[in-house]
């Protein structure tokens, strides 16, 4: 086809072909990235290994859902929204960008496929893409510099602030899409002023307002701005390449793979050592993460992702109350840390001796300080993962001794006792006196049996507030005709936060102790009023009964006509109810439904929902072995969790969970809202109403 | 520095409930679960650090029974290096002299720079270190928070004293200290730590093993016994005080002298 | 007549209050006895002490020497073994300096030894009963004490009531030139005085404890005063740290200080458990609460049903006003 302009391919530029940019640049370009990559993966080889190649199908599921679709992204309406756009132009460009590549080399070349039809309606979408994304960068960019979103922001223990690099960024993808269109429109001008057959050029788009612009230009400047135009995208485009994996650019490139392979479960915990079954733990040598490389590759491929997007620390819980723990700054430490211990720069440097992380990159109290509520996983919308890392350094710090005293005791006491208080074993079974001679628990101990095994676990049978919900829970069974029974002293505490405080030795003894006495039971199905008790027989432990949560069993002991509720009742007219989601109940099992259908059931209940709520609910402190451990904090997560509750305009919160009971009621005595705020147990609540 | 630390299994008041039993021998032992003493773990935890900024080996002791052994393990899981259990029939209702007679037979066994025990025990008398160090003929100190080594024959020592001050003096080794809780902070041990060192070889020493005359430790040896345990008198529920603010005062006042709380 | 020997601690010219406690404990072994005080120290305040103590004191020896002006255990067990005669029995206050001297002085003297006595129960032949507590108080035994070669007892201070009777008119016997050797190999230094504001609670007998009652800093004041009047340390429940109103370290309760007082004065705290697990030993609590159903009043001794705010200053000025 005769040309308007000489093409990048047979241009000359002071007797120097330009030619050999075209072949310089990208060959430059791709040599350097795969250096760099390389390195980058060296870190990936040299850590823990992880397999998760099974479960194809939902790990593509989750490729289209959560990568392509970006679905997580408007949780973050604005942000959100500026990233989808930016994204699918991305991906829209993405062929437009190799071929242009090419046709510095081939002036006529086009992608196969794309001399057709295709190649006429790609041309009109990659327009509007390119215009669309410089459009988001633009918002984008007045955002970061202007407006200046406080979930951007850096404090000063974690380095410097991070908006120079985002900002740089957006300025390299506006150059590409600037250039890429004003190559284009250069040449449709010139067409134009030669009278030849020009293309169409999508309205609007970049291209035409640029071929608007450049009617008038001389064909001698045309022919500069589209050499000029080219030359300044491919240089830019391979120096954007080089410089993602540099950063948190990087996320450009690897989320694809992280999302992949992303954790598909829940609520459970990874193993000490993949591969290495229970039997084998004595024979590790050292047990957690303790250095770098000692990481999952997973892990580390999480720390490269990291788009310091902030969206984790938002909603971290443990953060907003100014504990020294940002989720976001595990992220960012890890993955600098990785880039100064595999330096790309100089050529040829060694890798550098990884130190204990602990004391270096991360403080004992930061690891200490995650509740393990898991907002942040929820959040990331590149699924990188923050629990398992926390158990995992935590089981380093155990495996070294270092473990706060506040924790020492409580942890000897489960060792020794089998409960964090040191109580004796044979007061577990206290809280059943008060329920009178009308209610009998039976203990199964193997002679006395029972179809269903109410799992107890500590704090409500040890705790005198927290007994209440146990002799509810046992009136609600008992009023359903269940026929049940307890694990009595042969119960140990579940071990749920024993686990996730990293001492795995701990949790399994506990664990098989009470798998024995739970077979031995004979009952064809557990139920707990303890979401931590749940998820521990649910995810952590193996081949037991079915297990439900109290909150399952009265949905579908109303559903089935079996448990009637009678109504809120006089006195109770000025009663607002929100329901407060336990994070081992939400987010974790996935339980938002039937605590919420229960509590409907009562007929007249007044209930609103918090703006945080459901998969958004705001952990209350945490449970288990936390009430030990005493954080520096600001506040309570409690106090902040009370106060959304008043502001949605309840004033009695209902919870599912022991501890957010203990949490909440602290809470408002700390806040100061005895008298206008109350906390009450789902399964109180139930009992209040029960029709007997 | 060879430091030997002795120390000793008792039930740990924080997770047990103290009984006495009803015909006053003994305490309820059915339900206890026991531990090292509280103060000789933060020895070990001393004599560990200083072994790691020093050089040297810490060696764990204890007059006990075979269960003694545990304990021995767990501070052999926390990093003291050799463990050495004291026990025969002989043994049994030593009192603190006996206890300090047995150690020494065994400390002149060897050779250490320093000795360490734990202030006191939930169920003993603070006595032992005290009485070993006389017995030897070694300098002596108790109630010890904070350990400075000096030099090979020199420690600066600090003693916890009233208000929470700090008596600071020097002492010279070998010598024998007593050490105070909070000196440190004791590592923690998991079920883990304990396995690992399930299958070192921890000596038994007996009478004989020691050179020890039999009559000189056991009961025979004490002169100090036990008659009984009885339960101290304590109320169920608080006495509620009524009255005027005024009479309450003066009720209150009154109770607070008994118990010492006005002086 | 038998002697009975008690070491005798003094400060600043004044005998400790353990002084006169060991008179009582002394006659609780035998009432007859000869009770000589020992008394160590340096220039006109070991003067003033000796000749205030002849008082209560049949004999009060004197050993003056400037080696002495910092009690040393190490030295002072060398010279009681040189002063008092084989076979005596010897009491001491059972606190920091008495913990450091006794067990050492019983094997010297080659006597039994009995520490931390909270009552005596007399003297049957060669043997003395001694009640101890055990177990952080949880248990009390009895315990005989062969004194036949003589005695070495430490007596828990406050548990023996002090003799004020006065009436011994005892004698000043200086025994100086018999102290023998004053040297040992531990060298006092210096006393490292505790910081302010760093009040380690776990070391106080007495803690006046304020909960959420106090609903404000300004409050503290209160609180403050009535532990100066009872010569208490004021500690706090945890809401009262997150409020930021008093340092992590003053903290009671699980997540905070464990604490084994001997009176506790819960001053509006409701009593969760996490708090009374921090509570140790047998304190004698006493609880102040507005709220009459207040778990406290279940462990507590002693419960008064009303407003720490109107109680604390009037219970401060009946004590102050003693």
């Amino acid at each position: 086809m005769e040309s308007a302009l000489i093409p990048p391919a047979k241009y000359f530029f002071l007797f120097v072909p330009t030619f050999l940019f075209s072949i310089i640049i990208p060959l430059a370009g791709v040599v350097i990235f795969t250096y760099i990559m390389v390195l980058r993966m060296a870190p990936l080889i040299r850590s823990a290994p992880d397999p998760r190649t099974g479960r194809l199908m939902e790990r593509i599921g989750n490729l289209i859902r959560i990568w392509l679709l970006q679905y997580r992204q408007p949780r973050y309406m604005l942000a959100g929204v500026l990233h989808i756009f930016i994204f699918a132009g991305f991906l829209i460009l993405s062929i437009r960008s190799i071929s242009l590549v090419v046709i510095g080399i081939y002036p006529d070349f086009v992608m196969p496929g794309f001399n057709g039809f295709l190649g006429v309606v790609y041309n009109l979408l990659k327009d509007y893409a390119a215009t669309w994304i410089l459009v988001a960068c633009i918002i984008a960019g007045i955002r970061r510099g202007v407006f200046k979103p406080a979930r951007y922001g850096v404090p000063e223990k974690y380095g410097k602030d991070h908006t120079g690099e985002a900002l740089f960024v957006l300025g390299l993808i506006s150059t590409l899409m600037i250039t890429e269109s004003a190559f284009e429109a250069s040449l449709a001008a010139a067409r134009i002023q030669q009278h030849m057959h020009a293309e169409f050029i999508a309205p609007l788009t970049l291209t035409w307002f640029f071929k608007l612009l450049l009617t008038n230009t001389s064909t001698s400047g045309l022919q500069a701005i589209h050499i000029l135009s080219y030359y300044i995208h491919d240089l830019t485009f391979f120096f954007f390449l080089c410089f993602l994996p540099l950063g948190k650019h990087f996320h450009v490139i690897t989320s694809i793979f992280n999302v992949f392979f992303m954790r598909l479960d829940r609520g459970t915990v990874k193993p000490v050592k993949h591969g290495i079954t229970d039997t084998e733990l004595d024979d590790l040598e050292s047990f957690g993460v303790k250095k770098l490389e000692d990481f999952t590759w997973k892990h580390i491929l999480d720390f490269y992702s990291c788009a310091d997007c902030g969206r984790c620390s938002d909603h971290c819980p443990a953060n907003a109350v100014s504990r020294p723990l940002s989720p976001r700054f595990i992220s960012i430490k890890g993955r600098d840390l990785v880039f100064n211990n595999y330096p790309i720069y100089p050529y040829g440097a060694n890798f550098r001796q990884s130190e204990d992380l602990i004391g270096t990159i991360y403080d004992e109290d930061e690891i200490w300080s995650c509740t393990t509520c898991g907002a942040c996983e929820q959040e990331c919308p590149i699924g990188i993962e923050y629990i398992d890392k926390m158990v995992d350094l935590r089981r380093g710090m155990v495996d070294e001794g270092n473990v706060p005293q506040s924790l020492q005791k409580p942890l000897s006491a489960l060792e020794k006792r089998g409960n964090p208080w040191g109580k004796l074993e044979k007061k577990r079974v206290e809280w059943t006196k008060e329920l009178g001679e009308d209610l009998p628990v039976k203990i199964l101990d193997g002679k006395t049996g029972a179809d269903t095994l109410y799992f107890v676990d500590s704090i409500t049978s040890f705790d005198d507030r927290m007994q209440k919900i146990g002799q509810a829970t046992a009136r609600i069974l008992s009023s359903t005709g269940t026929d049940f029974g307890i694990l009595g002293k042969a119960e140990k505490d579940s071990g749920h936060e024993v686990r996730r405080f990293g001492e795995e030795m701990l949790f399994q003894d506990l664990r098989d102790q009470n798998t024995d006495a739970i077979q031995a039971s004979g009952a064809n199905r557990i139920v707990t009023a303890d979401p931590h008790a749940y998820n521990a027989l649910k995810n952590d432990y193996n081949d037991l009964p079915p297990v439900e949560h109290i909150s399952q069993f009265i949905t579908r002991k109303i559903t089935e006509g079996t448990l009637k509720l009678h109504s809120a009742g006089n006195g109770e007219g000025d009663k607002v109810y929100t329901y407060h989601d336990p994070c081992y109940l939400g987010r974790h099992n996935g339980l938002y439904e039937d605590p919420r259908t229960a509590l409907d059931a009562i007929p007249g209940l007044k209930r609103v929902d918090m703006e945080r709520c459901r998969d958004r609910s705001f952990c209350c402190g945490g449970g288990g072995l936390m009430l030990f451990y005493e954080p520096e904090e600001e506040q309570r997560m409690g106090v902040l969790r009370v106060e959304m509750a008043a502001e949605a305009g309840a004033n009695v919160i209902v919870t599912a969970c022991p501890f957010c009971l203990v949490n909440m009621e602290d809470a408002i005595k700390v806040a100061g809202l005895e008298g206008k705020m109350e906390a009450i147990d789902l399964a109180e609540l139930i009992d209040a109403h029960l029709v007997k | 520095m060879e430091i030997l630390v002795c120390v000793k299994r008792v039930p740990d008041t924080a997770e047990n409930e103290i009984e006495v039993k009803g015909d006053g021998t003994d305490i309820e032992r059915d339900d206890l679960v026991y531990s090292v003493n509280e103060w000789d773990n933060y020895a070990v935890e001393e004599a560990i650090q200083i072994r790691d900024k020093v050089g040297g080996s810490v060696t764990v002791v204890t007059v006990g029974d075979e269960e003694s052994e545990e304990v021995l393990r767990r501070e052999m899981a926390m990093g003291a290096d050799n463990g050495i259990l004291l026990s025969d029939d002989a043994f049994e209702n030593s009192d603190g002299k006996g206890v300090a007679a047995i150690l020494k037979a065994e400390i002149e066994k060897g050779k250490y720079d320093l000795i360490l025990t734990g202030a006191q025990a939930d169920d003993g008398a603070g006595q032992v270190g005290g009485m070993l160090a006389a017995m030897m003929d070694l300098p002596y100190a108790s109630l010890v928070n904070l350990i400075d080594v000096v030099d090979d024959s020199t420690l600066k020592i600090g003693r916890e004293i009233e208000g929470g001050n700090q008596e600071m003096s020097e002492i010279g080794l070998p010598c024998v200290l007593s050490i105070q809780t909070g000196i440190n902070e004791p590592r923690y041990v998991g079920i883990r730590g304990i396995r690992k060192v399930a299958s070192v070889d921890i000596p038994v020493h007996g009478v004989a093993d020691l050179g020890l005359p039999a009559d000189a430790v056991g009961e025979t040896g004490a002169k100090v016994k036990r008659m009984d345990y009885f339960v101290p008198e304590m109320g169920d529920g608080a006495e509620i005080l009524e009255g005027s603010t005024e009479e309450i005062i003066d009720k209150l006042i009154e109770h607070l002298k008994a118990k010492g709380g006005l002086k | 007549m038998s002697q009975i020997f008690a070491y005798i601690l003094h400060k600043g010219g004044v005998a400790d209050d353990t002084a006169l406690e060991l008179i009582s404990a002394a006659k609780k072994i035998d009432a007859d006895a000869s009770l000589i005080a020992v008394v160590t120290g340096s220039g006109a305040d070991l003067d003033t002490v000796c000749n205030d103590l002849t008082a209560s004191y049949n004999e009060v020896w004197k050993i003056d020497n400037a080696a002495l002006a910092y009690p040393n255990a190490e030295v002072i067990r060398k010279l009681l073994v040189n002063i008092i005669p084989g076979g005596s029995i010897i009491l001491i206050a059972h606190e920091h300096f008495g913990m450091d001297i006794a067990p050492g002085l019983s094997i010297k003297m080659n006597t039994s030894f009995v520490s931390d006595a909270m009552d005596i129960e007399g003297r049957d032949g060669g043997a003395i009963k001694i009640i101890r507590q055990e177990y952080s108080g949880m248990a009390s035994t009895h315990v005989t004490c062969d004194a036949g070669d003589g005695a070495v007892i430490s007596c828990r201070p406050g548990s023996f009531q002090p003799d004020e009777s006065k009436s011994a008119g005892g004698q000043l016997v200086d025994k100086s030139g018999d102290a023998g050797d004053l040297t040992a190999n531990r060298t006092f230094l210096e006393v490292v005085q505790a910081e302010t504001g760093d009040v380690d609670i776990t070391k106080s007998d007495i803690l006046v404890s304020v909960g959420r009652g106090i609903e404000d800093e300004e409050n503290l004041e209160i609180a403050q005063e009535l532990a100066d009047a009872m010569g208490a340390v004021v500690s706090c429940s945890r809401p009262i740290v997150d409020a930021k109103w008093m340092e992590k370290s003053r903290q009671v309760g699980t997540s905070g200080q464990t604490v084994k007082p001997k009176v506790y004065m819960a001053m509006g705290i409701s009593g969760s458990f996490q708090h009374l697990g921090g509570i140790k030993g047998s304190p004698f609590i006493v609880a102040v609460n507005k709220n009459a159903k207040a778990p406290i009043f279940q462990v507590a001794d002693v419960g008064i049903v009303a407003d720490i705010l109107d109680f604390m200053p009037e219970l401060t000025e009946k004590i102050g006003g003693m």
